[in-house]
């Protein structure tokens, strides 16, 4: 399917009563792949379609990647249909004081390690995550290193972590 | 037939008084209840597998729940080798990252260096001369047949054979040999650049890959006999750790392991990059010749038919390889586009390395994150080692072939 033919067929369902508000374009009309945005409430309904759906059949989260926009915070999906051979890439932006997505486990079982890594480096919560805790971190690290305004402790367990000093 | 709640990931230890209540938990099963003497000790236990043990190539820890020898529950710890690459990357230039790339898999750094330069190159829109596009491919398949031989001997090792371990890095040496020539390191290269290759082959270089190749290509028969249809062998990794297609796409398990469950899906063919849709090579299935269709024998098995492919790759990028240039047109100091994105994937001898590099105008990316291939091939252990015995989980973890390196990055 081209991006035109894929976000067709997103805006001629209803979906579970998905507002069309929530979910907008964000490429442009001759970019080769979509992109699209898509608001935190509704986004486990629209991940659900996307994987369900036998026209767009997205059976494969290739990569989820977490992201620090300054204000917000974003979760970024590249889905791709194996049977299909097409791609789109979603993004779901969140408030960094309540940084909370749905969780896609049970839709793709890959996210349950990628959403650990998520919320270890970027402390975003993803709801209904059946096992969520730090993966690559240790367990009582402090804070949320890939986030832009995160400054390392000056030691863990008595171990220093001093950054280096940047010569002016 | 496993009793309800022992399955479960955040299931806890439990304890039972008696070996009457054991049976009792082992549901629906009729025994014939011996009475024993004293206080027999029946709860599972919890052994540690890792993080410094040798057939866990590297350090990872596996906290296994046990019942005697059937493992009940795998849960993977991972980490240990974390060095924050993805925030490395947003603190270097975009060329100073390409050597941190190497430390990712690191038996496979020429692939690496591939996946993210070609990355780099597309986002800025960068032309790559011919003759560095072959050798590219030259590289990363050389480097590709060291990286299946370090699995196929270790795997090897961890069954009890010690022979093929010696033989692979027998192998493995001549590939290091060319490198070492060709740009001075034997592990981490740093040779595909923005742009091309560090230095052109040197004098003779061509001679003494087709003459390795020539040294190649009758080995495998030889592996055949040493290993692959070794009784022994057949008996451990056969039937072992089946992995079902569904599971292996559901948990994004990509590269050889995806292969042996039976889809034919390989990047270089089904989505070539570089010079890769010039080249005429087959992509291995897994058959279930021994045991079942995605077996830890199929693994195996994928990849030895993959080094014979990339060999063939090698053959003709030989034949192919032009005379010219070596490096494009490359900025001194390189200045992302404003406000682009782009995620490219590649297929690393592992499975699919990806890079999303989001570039806003600066000199370093906005963000860069590495979607390694063993990460989400090892995300599926425990689905596949649970049920299993003890002994299969080293069968298992060896099939995975991971690297820890680009499992934590």
């Amino acid at each position: 399917m081209t991006p035109d033919e894929i976000y067709g067929r997103l805006r001629s369902t209803d979906m579970d009563a998905v507002p069309p508000d929530d979910v907008e374009k964000l490429s442009a009309d001759d970019a080769s792949e979509l992109t699209l945005k898509v608001a935190a409430e509704s986004f486990g309904k629209v991940a659900a379609y996307l994987a369900k759906d036998d026209h767009l059949g997205f059976d494969s989260l290739m990569c989820l990647s977490g992201m620090d926009l300054g204000e917000e915070l974003q979760v970024v999906y590249h889905l791709f249909s194996i049977k299909h051979k097409h791609k789109v890439t979603l993004k779901v932006n969140v408030p960094k004081d309540s940084p909370k997505v749905p969780s896609v486990e049970g839709i793709w079982s890959t996210a349950g390690w990628h959403e650990r890594e998520a919320f270890d480096l970027f402390g975003i919560e993803f709801e209904g995550h059946s096992d969520l805790r730090r993966i690559l971190m240790p367990e009582d690290w402090v804070g949320h290193p890939l986030r832009k305004d995160y400054q390392a402790p000056k030691e863990y367990r008595g171990i220093p972590v001093l950054p280096r000093e940047e010569p002016e | 037939m496993m009793p309800a709640g022992l399955g479960s990931a955040t299931g806890c230890r439990r304890h039972r008084e008696s070996a009457a209540e054991y049976v009792r938990d082992l549901g629906g099963m009729t025994m014939d209840t011996v009475e024993i003497e004293g206080k027999l000790q029946t709860e599972e236990m919890l052994l540690n597998m890792g993080p410094q043990h040798p057939s866990t190539h590297g350090v990872l820890r596996l906290l296994l729940r046990m019942d005697g020898e059937i493992v009940h529950d795998v849960i993977p710890y991972i980490g240990y080798l974390h060095r924050c690459k993805e925030k490395i990357g947003e603190n270097v230039t975009y060329q100073q990252f390409t050597p941190y790339t190497d430390r990712l898999d690191y038996l496979a750094s020429m692939n690496m260096n591939l996946g993210y330069v070609l990355g780099v190159e597309k986002l800025l829109g960068l032309e790559v001369p011919e003759r560095a596009q072959y050798i590219r491919v030259i590289m990363a398949e050389l480097n590709r047949i060291a990286s299946h031989l370090v699995a196929w001997g270790t795997f090897g090792l961890d069954m009890g054979a010690f022979t093929p371990f010696m033989y692979g890095f027998r192998e493995r040496e001549k590939i290091m040999d060319i490198f070492e020539r060709t740009c001075g390191a034997r592990l981490t290269y740093n040779y595909i650049r923005i742009g091309g290759v560090s230095r052109d082959l040197p004098e003779g270089m061509v001679k003494q890959i087709s003459e390795f190749l020539d040294y190649f290509d009758p080995r495998i028969p030889e592996y055949h006999d040493l290993l692959s249809y070794n009784k022994i062998f057949v008996e451990r990794t056969a039937n072992v750790g089946i992995l079902p297609l569904d599971t292996a796409i559901a948990y994004g398990v990509t590269g050889p392991c995806l292969r042996a469950s039976g889809l034919k899906w390989d990047l270089r063919k089904d989505e070539p990059y570089g010079i890769y849709d010039r080249f005429d090579f087959d992509i291995p299935v897994g058959k279930g010749e021994m045991g079942t269709v995605g077996d830890a024998w199929d693994r195996y098995m994928v990849r030895i038919i993959e080094m014979q492919q990339s060999a063939r790759i090698v053959r003709q990028a030989l034949e192919g390889l032009p005379e010219g240039p070596i490096t494009g047109k490359v900025p001194k100091m390189i200045k992302g586009p404003k406000d682009k994105e782009l995620y490219i994937r590649t297929e690393a001898p592992k499975g699919e390395i990806g890079f999303y590099i989001v570039s806003d105008g600066g000199k370093t990316p906005a963000r860069l994150k590495i979607r390694s291939p063993s990460f989400s091939n090892l995300s599926v252990l425990p689905v596949i080692a649970k049920g299993g015995m003890v002994a299969d989980m080293v069968a298992i973890v060896a099939s995975l072939d991971i690297v820890l390196g680009e499992i934590d990055r």
